[in-house]
């Protein structure tokens, strides 16, 4: 009994250890391929147009009613102490731009894209169309990977940004109606306060984001094996491994950004 | 010339080839049978280098794959290959056209604008008219074979190698794949290995005929000379037989009898 359980903890931790390194040997590739050969720029364009384009709808809401709640939240909160809704704009302004915006933006992408990114590519390694691109003078490194983790720098960026005025928005339409604050106690509160390395803290973590769910989904569907349930599988494991991994980078990266003064 | 030396490869805990000696000559059509799990479709990866090989070489023109490390060398080496899957493996996101000519952008220096008048050449080849636009879905089983065929053919290959062209498909499709297959040979001049357990398509298309039972190679003669061995594997196997040296399970499990 307890060597079967020893085995099995030494092969779940040889897994792992196998998994981790090919995962290395993914990245590593990738930026040996982006160097060496011509960039793919058709289905860059095409992946932007997936991930971001078709993303937009679903980040712009979400994020719009963050800043809702958080408007209403943080109004509550300085009633309760204040008597009334105090630096409303600050708040939303600050938790958006720096911390709700790239996260939530982040989290929904990689249960949006990157699922269906780990799906695509998952079905295309059981059904041979990746070992179809070798016989045919490519690699999926250079065909699928390299397009979608550009598409995603490219962006997840842009889509935080317009995430970041989204929910700023949210947080206008709750204090204006239901707080009364005017619009330009709400806007001074915000550009009174704000600095240009406050966005700049949010905005640099989305390349990390954006690096993690793309080279997360891109190996979980090109290394996919056991027809449509592997794909399944793989799909699952893309979006969960994601997620936390965005939300434990998500505390070093903030960590190291305040370390270097740009919080 | 494709010469494969002793070549073995295992997955985890399942030998698969254990030693394939197997040479194919300029211009010869190779069929090599055997039943399903037998390592016939792993050779075939093998030889085009999507498997590596645990053990053994396999040599083309001189080059022998399974020396090869960089990345670089092995996209040199496939190049003299075409590459037809069993389940065709056309890209679901391109349109007919596009799979067939997908290869040309990076294996030859033809003009993109003459991409099209090939893909109508190369699927008329195959007997295909007016599905240039088509998406792979759109397409029956037998047509995704033909375009897969042209695909694989596009480039002009020295070799083709085909993965059970004939699997999934009725009788008379069978029939004409495996006729496109011994015309193709007969215009292209390529040199191809056919795996397949279709006896009908393997006598048809093959100069020669390689049988592999668990991971080694049985015999290798002429059709006829195979059509007519003595051997009791392969006697069992091109006759289809149920009885025979060559066990498969029934059932997953016997019922006890007489509880």
């Amino acid at each position: 009994m307890k060597v079967v359980l020893l085995e099995d903890i030494g092969q779940g931790a040889t897994a792992a250890f196998e998994s981790m390194g090919r995962f290395t040997f993914l990245v590593r590739s990738t930026l040996v391929w982006a160097l060496r050969a011509p960039i793919e720029w058709r289905q860059v364009l095409i992946q932007m147009q997936r991930i971001g384009v078709e993303s937009l709808p679903v980040t712009t809401m979400t994020t719009f009613f963050t800043g809702m709640v958080l408007a209403l939240q943080s109004g509550a909160s300085s009633k309760h102490f204040f008597n009334e809704p105090l630096f409303v704009g600050t708040v939303v302004s600050f938790a958006m731009v720096m911390e709700l915006g790239p996260v939530m933006t982040a989290l929904v992408v990689s249960g949006r894209a990157g699922a269906a990114i780990a799906a695509e590519l998952g079905t295309m390694k059981v059904t041979e169309q990746i070992d179809a691109l070798y016989t045919l003078g490519t690699d999926p490194i250079r065909y699928l990977v390299i397009p979608r983790v550009l598409a995603f720098l490219l962006v997840l960026p842009l889509l935080t940004v317009l995430s970041d005025f989204s929910g700023i928005i949210g947080g206008w339409v709750v204090s204006s109606v239901k707080l009364d604050i005017p619009a330009g106690v709400y806007a001074a509160d915000i550009f009174g306060n704000m600095e240009i390395r406050h966005f700049m803290h949010g905005f640099l973590k989305t390349f990390v984001f954006a690096g993690i769910i793309s080279f997360i989904s891109c190996f979980k569907g090109i290394t996919t094996t056991g027809g449509a349930e592997g794909v399944g599988k793989s799909t699952t494991a893309a979006v969960v491994l994601s997620m936390v991994a965005v939300l434990i980078m998500d505390y070093f990266v903030t960590a190291i950004l305040s370390a270097v003064g740009i919080t | 010339m494709i010469a494969a030396v002793g070549v073995k490869k295992s997955y985890p805990g399942r030998p698969v080839l254990r030693g394939v000696d197997l040479t194919v000559r300029d211009g010869e059509t190779l069929a090599v049978i055997g039943g399903s799990g037998c390592g016939k479709s792993t050779l075939l990866k093998c030889v085009i280098g999507l498997v590596r090989p645990d053990a053994g070489a396999i040599t083309v023109d001189g080059t022998d794959i399974t020396r090869l490390t960089r990345e670089i060398e092995v996209a040199q080496y496939r190049r003299r290959f075409g590459y037809l899957f069993q389940e065709a493996a056309l890209f679901d996101s391109l349109s007919v056209w596009e799979n067939v000519t997908f290869g040309l952008r990076y294996l030859t220096n033809i003009p993109s604008a003459r991409y099209r008048a090939i893909a109508r050449d190369k699927l008329a080849l195959v007997g295909l008219k007016d599905v240039e636009d088509m998406k792979p879905a759109e397409l029956s089983g037998g047509m995704k074979k033909r375009v897969a065929l042209a695909r694989a053919i596009a480039a002009e290959p020295a070799y083709i190698l085909y993965d059970e062209p004939t699997t999934g498909l009725d009788p008379i499709m069978s029939d004409i794949i495996s006729d496109l297959i011994l015309d193709l040979q007969k215009a292209l001049k390529t040199t191809a290995i056919v795996v397949t357990h279709d006896m009908k398509s393997a006598y048809k298309v093959a100069s020669r005929i390689a049988m592999i039972h668990e991971g080694r190679v049985l015999a290798a003669d002429r059709p006829e000379a195979i059509r007519a061995s003595q051997d009791p594997y392969v006697h069992q196997f091109v006759e289809g037989l149920s009885q025979g040296p060559i066990q498969m399970k029934l059932k997953e499990f016997e019922p006890e009898v007489g509880r």
